[in-house]
Parts: structure tokens; sequence; C-alpha cells
């Protein structure tokens, strides 16, 4: 009788850890390991999963769908869509963006965005599969919180003259 | 003044306190577990518009949502799926899966007003989606094949239908 207690207050303890663990993942703050080396030096990526960088990416903004330029986004892969891609998007809707090393410039449709690798010679992203539906952002990447060398909030940057709204 | 904070010293602040705690957790768990079975399990969605009639009202019908097929990638050809809008991120449409990833989908470019027909190759990890109602509908024939990862759940029942609410009263 008192062992048949200790186990159903500890499994309904454990469901309701559960539970609020899955709420506020959904919700507000997300951690994710980097893996990959195309946000190389922002992320560092290393040979087995709990080597690499932790950040943490908040989910606030995926109620308006307001991003900046230079910000850090994690979303889906668009030909896959169980695996998770960390990218800085360049451009947003309604922007003209110049393939490099092409005289070519995209327009990006509505409702998409254009995103790149820091470390362009190793990323695979919108210069092969082109611009991605904003519905496949799963984050923002907002700081690196291991290893302690590298704690901090991550930076906004962009390339120079990638971009015009015309 | 003196009885005031005797007063105020004799209510029983740690019993209130440990009271309003273990409600306001009680409350976060109901809520957690609402959205955890909202987002994860299964859902209520609300769809109205023309471009899935007859299956769906113009009006408006109350759908039952089945989140785990499409996270788990059992979604085929035939299903209404309702998915994040590629030109819209804050919109949720419903619309049928005509081609999963490497199928032939033909199509009629301009029902209305022509027979002219397209065939496309749906690409790795995307899906061609189309209205029932082709003569109203924005889907894939306007913005292309569209990424599996934008579904977010596959429509299974329609638990209440609005317009036959209207028609008893004629």
């Amino acid at each position: 009788m008192g062992t048949y207690n200790l186990l159903w207050s500890i499994a309904k303890r454990n469901v309701t850890t559960v539970l609020l663990g899955i709420t506020i993942s959904d919700r507000c703050v997300n951690i994710i390991s980097v893996t990959g080396e195309s946000m190389h030096p922002t992320f560092t990526a290393a040979d087995r999963v709990l080597q690499g960088d932790f950040v943490l990416a908040e989910r606030r903004c995926l109620e308006k769908y307001e991003f900046s330029h230079g910000d850090v986004i994690l979303f889906k892969c668009p030909s896959n869509h169980k695996e998770l891609f960390v990218k800085r998007l360049i451009a947003l809707p309604g922007e003209w963006v110049q393939l490099p090393g092409s005289p070519k410039v995209t327009k990006i449709p509505e409702g998409h965005c254009w995103v790149e690798g820091d470390n362009a010679a190793r990323s695979l992203d919108s210069r092969s599969f082109g611009p991605i539906p904003l519905g496949l952002v799963q984050g923002r990447v907002t700081h690196i919180i291991w290893p302690p060398s590298k704690i901090g909030q991550v930076e906004r940057k962009m390339p120079e003259g990638r971009i015009s709204q015309i | 003044m003196s009885g005031f904070f005797r007063r105020l010293a004799g209510i029983p602040w740690r019993s209130i306190a440990g009271d309003a705690f273990s409600r306001a957790l009680l409350v976060a768990q109901a809520y957690c577990a609402v959205h955890v079975v909202d987002q994860h399990l299964c859902s209520l969605a609300f769809v109205r518009g023309p471009s899935m009639l007859p299956a769906i009202n113009l009006a408006g019908d109350v759908l039952a949502v089945d989140r785990v097929s499409a996270r788990l990638g059992r979604v085929e050809n035939g299903d209404v799926v309702l998915m994040i809008s590629p030109e819209d991120p804050r919109k949720v449409v419903a619309k049928r899966v005509l081609g999963m990833e490497g199928d032939s989908v033909t199509y009629l470019v301009d029902p209305g007003n022509s027979d002219a027909s397209k065939t496309v190759v749906v690409p790795q990890g995307h899906v061609w989606v189309q209205g029932d109602n082709i003569y109203a509908s924005k889907d894939s024939r306007q913005f292309g094949a569209v990424p599996y990862g934008l579904i977010t759940g596959k429509i299974f029942c329609r638990v209440s239908s609005v317009i036959s609410f209207a028609s008893l009263s004629f």
C-alpha cells in the first residue's frame, strides 16, 4: 500500500514536470546544441553532439513573425522536415538579394526570407535552396550558454551591400 | 494603532500564501496539459472559406485535427491538412495533399478560362496541395510545392457544421 502511493506520487510529479518542460520549450525558450560548421566563427561545432556550443533560442518571436536583418534563426530544413538548421537572416519579404558572383538579383516573395551561414564556404543555405517560407522558422537564437568562455549575446551582423529595398 | 498591527499579525499569512501557491500551481498545470494536448496530440480548428467546397462549408466548420501523424510523417495523398500559409506565416490554411515528394502532378493552370495543363515533379521534402474547389483556391498552382515542415496537422473528422443550424430556421 505504501509503495503504491509512493510510485503514484512520483509518477504524478514527473508527468507535471514533463508537461511544464514541453510548454516552456514550445512557448518561451529552447536550448539547442549546434552541430555543423556553417556558422563558424559565431558558433563552433565539434565532432560529437555534446561537445559543440549550446545556444538559447527564444520562441516568443513566433507570435508576430517580426524579424530583423542579421538575426540568427532556427528553422526546419525545406527538404527534410526532421532536420533543424541555424543560419543568419539576410533579407526579408519584398527585398532584392544579389547572389554572390553573379549579376542576377532575386526578389524575396511574400512570406519568405533569405538565410545564409556565416561560414560561406561550408554552408548549405538559401544560395542552394532559395528563399524559405517564414512558417518554417522555429526560433531566434539570442545567447550562447556553453562553453563558459563564449557565454554572451549573439550579435546581429549584416554583410555589406547584399540587399536592396527597391 | 497597536490594535491594528495586532490584528495584522493575527492573520494566518503563511497558510494563505500556501493556499494561493498551490492553486496557482494547479492552474499552471492545467494550462500546460491543455497546451500539450492541443499542440502535440489532437486539436479543434474552425475553418472557413470557399477553397475546399464541398468538403468544408463556406460559412465554416469545426474540424478535428490530428497532430501526431503530421509530425511522424504519415501524411499521404488525399489527406486534408492544416498548414501554415507560405505567403503569410500568421495564417493557417486547410488544403488537400495531391502529391508527395517524387510524384508527378498534372494540373489545370487556369480552369475557368482554358484547358491548358502543366505537369511538375514534386521536389524532395515537399508536398503539392490544392483546394477541392479549384476555381476559388490559392494553392500550389500559384505558390508551388510547399515544404512538408509547414504542415501542422491532418484533419480527420468534422465535429460540427455551422450551416446545419441555419437551415433549421427556414
